[in-house]
């Protein structure tokens, strides 16, 4: 089809296969940060203190509503003025970790919201203090429904993962350009490319609501 | 230099690709809503051939990067004798790849819709196509409007990575700035509140204006 | 908040101190006055039951001296202890939370909807807060969870989770969870108000039994005339968040001298 050479497939093939364990990488290192941060925004703007919940609240605002292409520039470029280099992992990975930080925070906070009043009152009448609650009690029915967004943002982050090209990590994209521009031939890398996102994307997407029908059942809530 | 002095010298420019971002913006949801009403509606059709149409489409476009549909459409698809100048290849990547998003959002509104709506329409013998436009549609657009605030301004986030394919955008400025200029903070930082202000002070106000203006209009009080 | 120690004891002294006394207590929600200036005693072991019209502050009575929300005014005592305030530097200041958790231990409530755990089976709502809070070793926890269960004929069903078991077990469960907390105080909130008219009798029955067995002090707020004044030591008639008339059940009923207790109660009468 057009020109579509397998010989060249099979040459740069290895390459793209050794890529994807770095996106693979950068998906999961980026969702592990991602996940603690966003319970500790989702938590903090629980507080009684009305002024840090605010703070909190505004720049989860800030950082959902500016785009993750720009925030990686920005942490990459501007810690180098106050005298910290990172590199581009870890610029990648703090820019993309406090993004989708962002975003699961408002994931958790659906959650927890979505935990009738009646369950703190059921803890508080039995003197579970507010640590228990949390862990025992509110956190695990609010993960369950959480979770169909967790999954959404897990297979999000990955998609996003090219744009971690930008400041040179070597992920897929990143290979598939260098080919491309190595080559001069961007049929098929960045056909590549997009045929491995499928690949892992789509099975993953499948799973994470076979899995999501799973734990509500093991965990004895009605399923939604 | 002073952060005044900073935007005196370099506000023009960061401006001028606000603008352009503004267009991308602008075309690429027009794009977006179009695809979506199409394809959201293909969704709920009983024609086998009509309904993996649009789910392929959408797998397709949800299933990979919106940077690797750009790449894809701006470098690979002149090898099949498409060549798209830079511009209209950004927001037909962008507003293709938000439309895919927005489909399943059409299709999730009508479902919405409560059966007995149908059913009454049906009895008072409307016709299917009259029933969706007159009936049906109305009241799950009224629905998914919230959700499009989203993803409209996902859309206006996503017209940053045309910038990789060199439309001169409020992103393309901004690193054109900051190469010549090493003021990375002020540039970058300039650039986020631009994209804050767009999304929180125009995209936002807009959808909450349109949710009252279709309430009203469909006798909801707001 | 006007609390001193020359207006209230920090420890009610004397000879008979009552299991619970509401003090002047007042809340309000805004300019709403839920409780207005109440006045309460409940004596060790007994058994009454709140009545009244929708909206005249029964619930509320109960969610204050449980500490789920502050009260603005007066004071809540339990067991001659002041429940909402305590002593510091010889005068009386409102509590804080680890002193509120403290003093909620000798205090069980069930709710209207239940309000079990639904993530974890009927014994593990029952074990939870003894192995947590309390510190019982897991065995220990778990005997004395099955002891209860059993006696609210659960035991059968003790690792079903709630999402399996109908209103009238859930309650069950709910109830042993609250006991297995050993209070001294039990508070019932509506407890058959969300049950299907069939599955009513066999909570009934378990209030009943806990009645003739233990010497729970209990406060109960229902709709059921019949049971209220079959099982009550005494029966209190809420209006507009006071007690417009008391008495025993049987008083109370034949014979209300109120005008509003005798409008509510033909007016509940009637309604069968
Ligand atoms: N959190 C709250 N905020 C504002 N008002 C409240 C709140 N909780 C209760 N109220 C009001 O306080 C009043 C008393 O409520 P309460 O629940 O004690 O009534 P009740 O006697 O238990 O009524 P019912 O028989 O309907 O359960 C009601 O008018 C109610 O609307
Ligand atoms: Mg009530």
């Amino acid at each position: 089809m057009f020109d579509w050479r397998w010989e060249f497939v099979s040459d740069i093939l290895p390459r793209l296969v050794k890529a994807t364990g770095n996106t693979l990488l950068a998906s999961v290192l980026g969702y592990g940060i991602a996940a603690v941060l966003g319970l500790v925004f989702a938590l903090t703007q629980r507080t009684r203190f009305a002024l840090v919940n605010r703070a909190v609240r505004e720049f989860v605002e800030f950082i959902r509503s500016t785009p993750l292409v720009l925030q990686i520039f920005f942490v990459f470029y501007v810690a180098p003025q106050f005298g910290v280099m990172f590199s581009p992992w870890t610029a990648g990975m703090i820019a993309i970790g406090l993004h989708y930080a962002s975003y699961l925070s408002e994931v958790y906070r659906a959650g927890i919201e979505s935990v009738p009043r009646g369950q703190w009152e059921a803890a508080t009448s039995l003197s579970l203090g507010p640590r228990r609650t949390y862990s025992r009690i509110i956190l695990p029915q609010a993960i369950p429904t959480a979770f169909a967004g967790m999954g959404n943002y897990l297979v999000g982050i990955l998609k996003d993962t090219p744009m971690l090209s930008v400041i040179g990590v070597a992920e897929l994209m990143h290979t598939a350009n260098a080919i491309g521009s190595e080559h001069y031939r961007f049929l098929e890398p960045y056909t590549l490319v997009g045929l491995i996102f499928l690949i892992i994307s789509l099975p993953t997407a499948g799973g994470l609501r076979r899995a999501e029908v799973k734990i509500r059942k093991k965990m004895g809530l009605r399923s939604i | 230099m002073s952060y005044i002095e900073f935007l005196t010298s370099y506000g023009p420019q960061l401006l001028e690709g606000s603008v352009t971002t503004a267009k991308q913006t602008i075309l690429a949801a027009t794009l977006a809503v179009m695809i979506a009403l199409v394809a959201g509606l293909m969704r709920l059709s009983k024609n086998r051939f009509v309904y993996g149409t649009a789910t392929v489409y959408i797998e397709i476009f949800r299933g990979t990067s919106l940077l690797v549909q750009l790449y894809w459409i701006f470098f690979v698809l002149p090898l099949f004798g498409l060549t798209l100048e830079k511009f209209t290849a950004g927001f037909i990547a962008v507003g293709m790849n938000l439309g895919a998003y927005g489909a399943e959002l059409v299709r999730g509104g009508i479902l919405s819709v409560p059966r007995g709506q149908w059913e009454a329409a049906t009895a008072l013998s409307m016709p299917p196509g009259k029933r969706m436009r007159r009936i049906i549609f109305p009241q799950a657009f009224l629905n998914m409007l919230p959700p499009w605030g989203n993803l409209l301004i996902e859309l206006l986030k996503g017209t940053a990575l045309v910038a990789l394919i060199s439309v001169a955008d409020l992103m393309f400025m901004a690193r054109k700035i900051n190469g010549t200029t090493y003021l990375s903070a002020q540039v970058f930082g300039s650039a986020l509140i631009i994209y804050y202000l767009m999304s929180r002070g125009l995209v936002t106000p807009y959808m909450r204006w349109l949710e009252r203006v279709m309430a009203r209009k469909l006798g909801k009080i707001k | 908040m006007k609390i001193s120690r020359n207006d209230y004891p920090l420890q009610l002294e004397g000879e008979t101190i009552p299991m619970v006394r509401f003090q002047n207590v007042t809340k309000r929600y805004g300019d709403l006055v839920v409780l207005d200036s109440l006045d309460l005693d409940v004596d060790e072991g007994e058994m009454v039951t709140i009545i009244g019209p929708s909206g005249s502050g029964k619930t509320t009575v109960l969610r204050m001296l449980m500490a789920l929300e502050r009260i603005d005014e007066g004071v809540i005592y339990v067991e001659g202890q002041p429940m909402t305030h305590m002593a510091r530097n010889g005068t009386m200041i409102r509590a804080d939370n680890k002193y509120l958790r403290r003093q909620r231990l000798n205090i069980g409530m069930c709710f209207q909807h239940f309000n079990l755990f639904p993530h974890m089976t009927a014994l593990e709502n029952c074990i939870e807060a003894p192995v947590q809070v309390l510190g019982l070793s897991k065995d220990e926890a778990v005997a004395r969870a099955e002891g209860l269960l059993d006696m609210v004929g659960m035991l059968e069903k003790a690792h079903e989770h709630p999402s399996r078991l109908s209103g009238g077990q859930q309650q069950r469960v709910a109830i042993a969870r609250s006991l297995a907390m050993r209070p001294k105080v039990m508070l019932f909130d509506e407890v058959t108000s969300a049950l299907d008219p069939e599955v009513i009798g066999e909570v009934t029955q378990v209030i009943r039994k806990l009645v003739a067995k233990h010497n729970l002090t209990m406060l109960m707020v229902t709709h059921q005339m019949g049971f209220a004044r079959e099982i009550s030591d005494r029966v209190c008639f809420f209006y507009d968040g006071k007690i417009e008339e008391q008495g025993a059940p049987d008083e109370l009923f034949e014979n209300p001298t109120r005008e509003r207790t005798q409008q509510f109660l033909s007016a509940v009468l009637e309604a069968r």
